[in-house]
């Protein structure tokens, strides 16, 4: 019997959810423990006796007996989740209820009750992200630490702040009472957003990490569609943008392992489920009056997921897009993206003005890609020299293997008379 | 052929999920290696870290752990090898060592000595 590349990570993270909506979330660690010792269990039994039929279903079973004997062992010394209280005293509620609560509807109410709760707006949206990594998808520290490129003191230290908030947070939030639920939706978005971008455009160099990111964003965003209140038309939208991105991860590198840009991409190669499932989310988002910033990202992604290349790309709906997005989301990142929108309309001349025109582009400098567009123009204004000391810049910033390899192609690409670039 | 048992020391799971999925894997792999080349005899059970402790004449009952964490015996398996000095290299590929933890290898008395 196999076994998923990933089920104990996934498991981990529903049998977190799970467990903490029974201890309550002051027993957060306690749940944790728990986990740990199923994930014990399994790896000292099934290595000798093999995978059983259901591995999931075998861990959420130990997960049920180990929370039963917790509770039978602390019901007198602990408090538990406060609507469980009177169920605690007789055997003949404790079972029953706690069964119920690993019915797998109720455990993907937990896990949204964790998204949610871990969006608390005490927290930084990073420390969002990395909680929502580590508890709902089971990354260690570590993981999340090597997601990030971040340093393992540092990111252990953001978990265990974040994770005291979260304890201290009394309860966990309440998915079904209306009002809050709307107000906390969006950081729930932003959340997940921000998770799959460090997928997809992060720093780890490993394109395995990167694709799993993702892949936990889209698993993550795709519950919240699964749950009335929560699938709104930005929820649609961002999934939309999640599926339209996500079906070109497998172009991203060639054969040989080179990053290859939107146009350059072999095409064929594109993920066509992904395709067809991010047009219609795309088409779900488009009902009531609310234009998000995942809408337009969705709408521009889907811009480029119609065109055969460069050439026939609808530039002018790309920047108005773009324009779009400045207005609702502003960033330098925003900024440089329609930047280079606009060189692709307009010519690369057009595109190092606006680029130059951009404000805070300073915040730019440590972003390997805004010193790679600034060398593309110069390049194909016929400034060989400007470009290579740019693309010279992006590679000092590079932050993997990949981009270190793309930028010294680029590098390379300034040294050859014009004649052979038009080739 | 003689037998052997190994006895698994120590060497608790993996610290993540993810880690504890890769170490099983291992073992799986380690073990149906062997059994592959004829060297298993019974692939074993594991056992329960904690128990009774049953001592002495007065069959005093006490707790487990029986020792440090890091020697409790965690399982066995039942090995057929040539002599004792393949059974240690077997013992070589298991998985337990990268978590810190022992193989024992202790060979089976034969009956007719």
């Amino acid at each position: 019997m196999g076994l998923d590349e990933h089920l104990f990570r996934r498991e981990a993270g529903r049998m977190v959810a799970t467990l903490t909506r029974i201890f309550g979330v002051h027993n957060l660690a306690l749940a944790e423990d728990v986990v740990q010792d199923a994930f014990c269990r399994a790896l000292e039994v099934w290595k000798f006796r093999g995978v059983p039929d259901n591995p999931a279903a075998w861990l959420m079973a130990t997960a049920k007996n180990r929370a039963l004997d917790v509770l039978r062992r602390d019901r007198t010394v602990r408090n538990f989740a406060p609507e469980l209280g009177r169920l605690l005293e007789s055997e003949w509620t404790l079972v029953p209820a706690v069964e119920e609560q690993f019915e797998p509807h109720a455990i993907r109410d937990d896990e949204l009750r964790m998204m949610f709760s871990c969006c608390h707006p005490k927290l930084t949206e990073e420390a969002q992200v990395a909680l929502i990594l580590h508890i709902l998808c089971g990354f260690s520290v570590d993981e999340v630490a090597g997601a990030f490129v971040s340093s393992h003191a540092a990111m252990e230290k953001r978990i265990t702040r974040a994770k005291k908030v979260l304890a201290r947070s009394k309860k966990l939030f309440d998915i079904v009472r209306g009002e809050d639920f709307t107000v906390r939706l969006p950081a729930v978005h932003r959340a997940l957003y921000l998770l799959f971008n460090e997928g997809y455009h992060g720093a780890s160099h490993e394109s395995a990490v990167r694709t799993e990111l993702c892949g936990e964003a889209m698993r993550l965003a795709g519950l919240l569609r699964e749950h009335p209140p929560a699938s709104t038309p930005a929820t649609f939208a961002l999934g939309a943008l999640m599926c339209l991105h996500a079906a070109r991860l497998p172009a991203r590198l060639d054969s040989s392992g080179d990053l290859r840009s939107l146009f350059d991409q072999d095409r064929s190669r594109w993920d066509v489920g992904l395709v067809a499932e991010g047009q219609r989310l795309l088409d779900l988002s488009a009902a009531g009056p609310v234009l998000t910033e995942y809408h337009v990202e969705a709408a521009i992604a889907w811009v480029h997921t119609t065109a055969h290349g460069a050439g026939d790309t609808d530039w002018n709906t790309i920047v108005s897009l773009y324009d779009k997005l400045l207005a609702i989301r502003a960033s330098p990142v925003v900024a440089l993206n329609r930047a280079i929108a606009i060189a692709e309309r307009d010519g690369p001349q057009r595109g190092l003005e606006e680029i130059h025109a951009i404000a805070d582009s300073d915040r730019l400098v440590h972003y390997p890609f805004f010193h790679a567009a600034l060398g593309e123009f110069e390049l194909r204004c016929g400034r060989h020299e400007t470009a290579r000391d740019h693309f010279r810049r992006a590679l000092a910033v590079a932050r993997n293997s990949t981009e270190r390899q793309f930028f010294e192609h680029r590098i390379s690409a300034c040294e050859r008379p014009t004649h052979e670039l038009a080739l | 052929m003689s037998e052997f048992v190994f006895l698994y020391r120590g060497g608790e799971g993996g610290r993540s999920p993810e880690r504890a999925q890769q170490t099983m894997q291992k073992w799986m792999a380690w073990l149906k290696d062997l059994g592959a080349k004829g060297h298993i005899k019974d692939q074993g059970q594991p056992l329960e870290r904690s128990g009774k402790l049953v001592k002495g004449k007065q069959k005093t009952v006490t707790d487990g752990p029986f020792a440090e964490a890091k020697d409790v015996v965690g399982g066995y398996t039942l090995i057929e090898a040539r002599d004792l000095a393949q059974a240690v290299e077997l013992s070589k590929g298991c998985p337990i060592f990268e978590v810190d933890g022992a193989v024992e290898v202790r060979p089976v008395m034969k009956m007719n000595v």
